[in-house]
């Protein structure tokens, strides 16, 4: 069974089926720009509640580390409640965009998790010496930017795994429409549902083989982090 | 780095321009989905009018949710009683009867049963059993077999179990765990290849599966309803329903045209 799929996964690369093509450029699509869009904003938002003082900063991490590991189905089910109530009038439900706005809220609080942790490890160094210097908050978010890059980095990968492999949220608010919103996980599921397993092993063959080719790319410009 | 910002950038939004206006969103219920019949008749009504079809896969019951919701412009199903409360409710415009086929019991050996009694009995007392569970088509026409002979699908027993998904997959699960289930004749037979399983029990009049068209109530959403018109003309206009009679899986008709 196994070797059978892996010869289909290559015949099913080497056919040029556009249709797998399209299938998989979408879910790197919607995943890169999710991981992007998270960690941007992930980043700032964790080394902010890193650095400041607030009442409910423990209580604020709690919820970050929560949400960690919410289920993507459960973000999925949210995120199909908001977009069919208060934002009804767009008409997101089995969009891309309904799928990469649910692909970001499962990443952001990967993102903001590690680098809360990795932030409050180095700060303290750092940043006495900075205030010490007269360093203003703004100064300071750069400052620790610079200084924890090879986690953010970290989080980075984190992130985009999740969101290249979760089926759960994409299924419920994309819909997994033929030739529009069928992603590699959704597909696979779809294809279990059918019984071909064979095509569901050589599509997770081709999905693996991506992540690792990315990470030989990564390897490139980082590659202390893979020594 | 800037490059690869720009370029993602780019991506991003052509991924989303391309999302194209003109465009129809069907909800239908897996086993329309799953037979393949969609896939086969679509194309033409995309090429003739240019718009391009959403397909979404639920079950019936998830599908008139769908379609409450305004979620839908059109719904494709298959639980007579249910399509009637959905358009006495206001929720939707029209309903039309599409097609038929049957509904047939499946399972490791074939019951050698005459009778729908019959068969019910001796798979409760004998055997076990995969209920969809998910509030489809087919289960509400299971859960009404039951009824019909005066079952309690509550008081049953451990042999009786719900997998609460579409029909692929408890086709599926039925053949590996070599249960008995009730399944639309269509996806059975579009699975056959990848199933264990033969046909336990049938009778096309006892078990007959009527599917209709309904257009969504346009006032539940703000999105063009021409295209939802045009498709419910489409479908049940003369060619289109010759086209469904001409899906043909292993030598069968897996559609029987009846608009």
């Amino acid at each position: 069974m196994i070797l059978e799929s892996t010869l289909k996964a290559i015949e099913l690369l080497i056919s040029l089926d556009q249709e797998i093509y399209t299938i998989i450029f979408l879910s790197l699509t919607i995943s890169i720009l999710a991981t992007i869009t998270a960690s941007f904003f992930g980043t700032i938002i964790g080394i902010l509640i890193s650095i400041s003082d607030f009442k409910l900063k423990r209580f604020t991490k709690k919820i970050v580390f929560t949400f960690m590991g919410i289920p993507p189905v459960v973000l999925g089910l949210v995120v199909l409640l908001l977009i069919t109530g208060p934002f009804d009038g767009m008409n997101l439900l089995f969009t891309k965009s309904a799928m990469y706005i649910a692909q970001t809220l499962l990443v952001l609080p990967i993102i903001i998790g590690n680098i809360i942790i990795s932030s409050e490890k180095t700060q303290k160094k750092v940043l006495e010496t900075a205030t010490t210097l007269g360093a203003s908050k703004y100064d300071k978010l750069i400052l620790l930017i610079k200084e924890i890059k090879p986690f953010i980095f970290m989080s980075v990968i984190l992130g985009f795994s999740r969101a290249l492999s979760e089926v759960g949220a994409v299924m419920l608010v994309g819909g997994n429409i033929k030739n529009d919103t069928r992603v590699m996980t959704t597909y696979i599921a779809l294809n279990n549902s059918m019984g071909e397993y064979s095509v569901s092993i050589a599509m997770g063959i081709i999905l693996l083989l991506i992540a690792f080719m990315l990470h030989t790319l990564l390897a490139r410009f980082r590659g202390d982090f893979y020594d | 780095m800037k490059k690869l910002i720009v370029l993602l950038g780019i991506i991003f939004v052509f991924t989303l321009s391309s999302c194209q206006k003109k465009e129809l969103i069907i909800v239908t219920t897996t086993s329309l989905e799953n037979s393949g019949l969609l896939a086969y008749i679509i194309p033409h009504f995309e090429e003739e009018y240019g718009v391009f079809v959403k397909i979404v896969a639920l079950g019936t019951g998830a599908a008139l949710e769908m379609g409450e919701m305004g979620e839908a412009d059109i719904l494709l199903v298959h639980a007579y009683a249910s399509e009637v409360e959905f358009i006495n409710n206001g929720y939707g415009e029209k309903r039309h009867n599409i097609m038929y086929n049957d509904f047939i019991f499946v399972g490791p050996t074939t019951l050698s049963t005459s009778t729908l009694e019959e068969t019910l009995e001796t798979i409760s007392e004998n055997h076990d059993f995969y209920s969809r569970g998910d509030n489809s088509g087919t289960h509400k026409m299971e859960l009404s077999l039951w009824n019909q002979f005066d079952y309690d699908v509550t008081s049953f027993g451990d042999w009786y179990k719900e997998t609460g998904q579409g029909m692929g997959s408890t086709l599926t699960m039925t053949s590996l765990s070599q249960y008995y289930t009730l399944t639309d004749r269509a996806t059975y037979l579009s699975m056959l290849e990848n199933l264990d399983l033969v046909i336990a029990y049938e009778n096309s009049v006892e078990l007959k599966n009527q599917y209709g068209v309904i257009k969504v109530n346009p006032e539940l959403h703000n999105r063009e309803e021409l295209y939802a018109d045009q498709f419910y003309d489409w479908i049940l206009r003369e060619d289109t329903q010759a086209l469904i009679a001409t899906y043909i899986k292993y030598d069968t008709q897996l559609f029987y045209p009846n608009s």
